[in-house]
């Protein structure tokens, strides 16, 4: 017997009994990637909004500059697909626990799904398809390596 | 009247107002990464627009709503780490209501470091 009733809304699909178990997946998903999370973001924020000149450093060229780098090439990329997925499930889990009717829960749930796909989709091709200096940009605004090309 | 509920992790005291937070926390994440992730896609569009949107960021008030952003991704975070172990380890579900008020503490000094420099950088002069 639990002291508490779950608070699962009666609507959300019941737990099948074969086949993948997507919620442990997911349950174990906002874990790992919770703690890897931490990293990332402590990291974007450290040297985003702490150090130098804060949030008043950053412009175009400080973005070309560092997307121009592997290294956070690679640490954006993550922390896109990460943090999104992250947020997404857990916000599935919020509706999950309190839309009590089936088409808000649907309206809800496919939205979620909808805005999840077309921002990842969107964020991937920017930070691949990026290219630090755009022909015909003002050269002020562009980074410095800008030039040497 | 019902027995008195006590020893469980999401109902009543700490455990249940980390619950609270945390999804409170989670969802305003969410709603900024939704933001966040438009606004940086504008470098792909031109330096220009890029330029003219982030500009915004720099203004007084959006300083002070990064401080909103980095309190409420502190707390989501450290607290995260509080339920990583209370899922994970015997140490952690013993002592999850000691570790809220680690979570608190680490928060506060995480913010006591952040909040005097973003201020600076905020309202300290310069472009």
């Amino acid at each position: 017997m639990s002291l508490i009733e779950a608070p699962r809304s009666k609507v959300a699909s019941p737990r099948k009994k074969r086949g993948i178990n997507w919620e442990k997946w997911g349950w174990i998903y906002m874990r790992f990637s919770g703690i890897v999370l931490v990293v990332l973001i402590f990291g974007h924020l450290f040297v985003n909004l702490f150090a130098g000149r804060g949030v008043k450093a950053i412009d175009f060229a400080f973005v070309a500059g560092k997307l121009s780098d592997p290294f956070w090439f690679w640490w954006d990329l993550a922390m896109l697909w990460l943090a999104l997925i992250h947020g997404a499930n857990g916000m599935r889990t919020i509706v999950n626990d309190y839309a009590n009717r089936r088409v808000i829960r649907r309206i809800l749930l496919g939205s979620i799904a909808a805005s999840t796909i077309v921002l990842l989709t969107l964020g991937t091709l920017v930070i691949t398809t990026f290219d630090p200096c755009p022909a015909g940009a003002h050269p002020a605004d562009v980074p410095s390596f800008c030039k040497e090309r | 009247m019902p027995k008195r509920v006590a020893g469980t992790l999401y109902r009543g005291r700490e455990g249940m107002w980390s619950w609270v937070l945390h999804r409170i926390t989670g969802t305003a994440i969410y709603f900024f990464l939704l933001v966040h992730i438009l606004d940086t896609s504008l470098v792909r569009l031109s330096p220009q627009a890029y330029n003219a949107v982030i500009d915004t960021y720099k203004q007084p008030i959006m300083g002070l709503g990064e401080i909103a952003l980095v309190a409420a991704i502190g707390l989501h975070a450290l607290n995260g780490i509080r339920i990583i172990l209370i899922d994970f380890s015997s140490f952690g579900a013993k002592h999850q209501r000691a570790m809220f008020w680690v979570v608190v503490t680490l928060w506060l000094l995480l913010l006591a470091g952040f909040v005097p420099r973003q201020l600076m950088h905020i309202f300290g002069g310069g472009a």
